[in-house]
């Protein structure tokens, strides 16, 4: 394993951090896609220089970039061989066209969704959260996107489909925004068993299929949410970020709103493992990727005070699956920050020892090589970073 | 010719520097200055109005001849000001902050 790479997506831009295995010295592209939002950035484990961007703006909306090179050129797919519209190559322009199913086939879909005052609002397409690439297919993806929905593409990115079996769902009407939208933010697939795929909805929940995402259940039992009228409802707990244990996938780790929660049984039930934390509201959680007991937080003050107890920026680790934690803070800032990490802005590389990457609101992208013992900075001064993924290249 | 430019954003998108020139039939509107826009640029499709329903996107604004046409007709005809080229069909994004 001698390559590192390190997707960055900012609110102006994407950066990519290039090192060797022994993540040292550290090269740093971009930004691409300047001035835009860049929402999520992931690379096919199949083929790991085929990457794929959520490129995005309140203006001018959703656009998906994709580079077959690992970084250094970029594209709209959409542009089959031979149906390219004009003189210039131009690609067709449908690659980010998300358009909600309505057929009857699919059951019932939805037209509206709980707004924030309890009143019923429309479903309206935003942009798109987070891309999950195919653990087999380059050319296959899913897509999270608000008002939350899971969409696929088969055809590297040139067009997408919702699996409207999700949002089709009979607790669809009760799904409700978070402060950041209704935003389907999180995608996990099985590694044994790639048609078993998790989402996680704010403020919705987790929800499983064992079908390739044809059919979903909703799998949020031991959930306790305070801020909502029924605390152990089905639906409507804000979910912030599940992970998966890599060697017993049935294992799973959950940030939520508040509380840090572990199921054994694929999500059928969970436990609080909050434990020792300073706080256990926060955003991210990731799993070593070797040692699958060893999980990592980033605990923040609370939901109205987002950013680290005490101005300390503190990764937090468990080697037992929860309960008993530990700060970890050398080289990370221990006075006056007051950062926040966002829910898809950690990541763990499959080196050995295990490096684990952060990106702050404040623009800085933290690394430690050593599972968490160390930390340094790869950068300092980057727009505000709302994702982080890191590809091991061999 | 018409002439139309662009915001920044979309003329990195579309690959374009400066104004683009678009060859159109009468009469001129527009939807059909957007529509032969897209046609040519088919990478600017959803980003000034919405795929399925070719409404303007919220916080885009389209200015003709000095004035704020974004809430007309998408059929009504263009000044000829900028049906002859004289002055351009300008697709700008809402100030509003970021």
């Amino acid at each position: 394993m001698s390559g590192t790479r390190v997707l960055v997506g900012t609110r102006k831009g994407a950066f990519i951090l290039s090192s060797n295995g022994d993540r040292r010295d550290w090269s740093v592209s971009g930004p691409h896609f300047a001035g835009w939002e860049i929402y999520h950035a992931k690379a096919s484990p199949v083929d790991p220089d085929r990457i794929y961007v959520s490129q995005t703006s309140s203006w001018f909306g959703q656009i998906i970039q994709r580079s077959d090179d690992g970084g250094s050129s970029w594209f709209q797919p959409g542009s089959p061989d031979g149906l390219k519209t004009n003189d210039m190559g131009m690609p067709m322009g449908e690659s980010n066209n998300f358009a909600y199913d309505t057929s009857e086939e699919t059951g019932k879909p939805l037209t509206t969704h709980q707004w924030y005052d309890g009143s019923q609002h429309p479903w309206e397409f935003a942009r798109v959260w987070h891309l999950e690439p195919s653990l087999d297919d380059p050319d296959t993806v899913y897509a999270g996107v608000e008002d939350a929905a899971l969409f696929k593409t088969t055809d590297g990115g040139a067009s997408w489909f919702e699996l409207a079996g999700l949002r089709g769902h009979e607790t669809g009407p009760n799904w409700a925004p978070g402060a950041g939208g209704m935003c389907l933010h999180t995608i996990v697939i099985d590694p044994n068993d790639h048609d078993r795929i998790y989402a996680a909805i704010s403020a919705a929940g987790t929800f499983r299929s064992d079908d390739g995402g044809q059919t979903w259940k909703p799998v949020n039992n031991g959930l306790h949410s305070q801020y909502i009228p029924d605390p152990t409802a089905e639906v409507g707990h804000c979910v912030h970020r599940i992970a998966i244990n890599p060697i017993n996938p049935d294992v799973l780790y959950m940030q939520k709103h508040w509380d840090v929660m572990r199921s054994d049984d694929g999500g059928e039930n969970w436990v609080e493992v909050s434990g020792n934390l300073p706080s256990d509201f926060g955003f991210p959680i990731a799993v070593h990727s070797h040692d699958p007991d060893t999980i990592y937080v980033v605990p923040i003050e609370s939901d109205s005070l987002h950013y680290p107890p005490e101005g300390k920026l503190r990764v937090y680790r468990s080697r037992s699956g929860g309960n008993e934690w530990e700060a970890l803070s050398n080289g990370l800032p221990q006075e006056h920050c007051y950062v926040n990490v966002l829910r898809d802005a950690m990541a763990v590389d499959e080196h050995d020892p295990c490096g684990i990457y952060f990106g702050t609101t404040g623009g800085q992208v933290y690394h430690s090589a050593d599972e968490g013992d160390h930390w340094a900075p790869i950068v300092r001064d980057l727009p505000a970073v709302l994702s982080v993924e890191v590809q091991t290249l061999p | 010719m018409i002439r139309v430019v662009l915001p920044h954003h979309l003329k990195t998108l579309a690959r374009v520097e400066g104004e683009i020139t678009l060859s159109l039939d009468a009469p001129v509107t527009t939807a059909s200055v957007l529509d032969k826009l897209e046609a040519d640029y088919p990478m600017l499709r959803g980003t000034i109005r919405e795929h399925q329903t070719l409404k303007r996107r919220p916080r885009v604004r389209f200015y003709a001849d000095r004035e704020d046409i974004s809430h007309e007709p998408p059929d009504a005809p263009l000044p000829e000001a900028v049906v002859s080229g004289r002055e351009p069909f300008i697709v700008i994004g809402a100030i509003s902050g970021g």
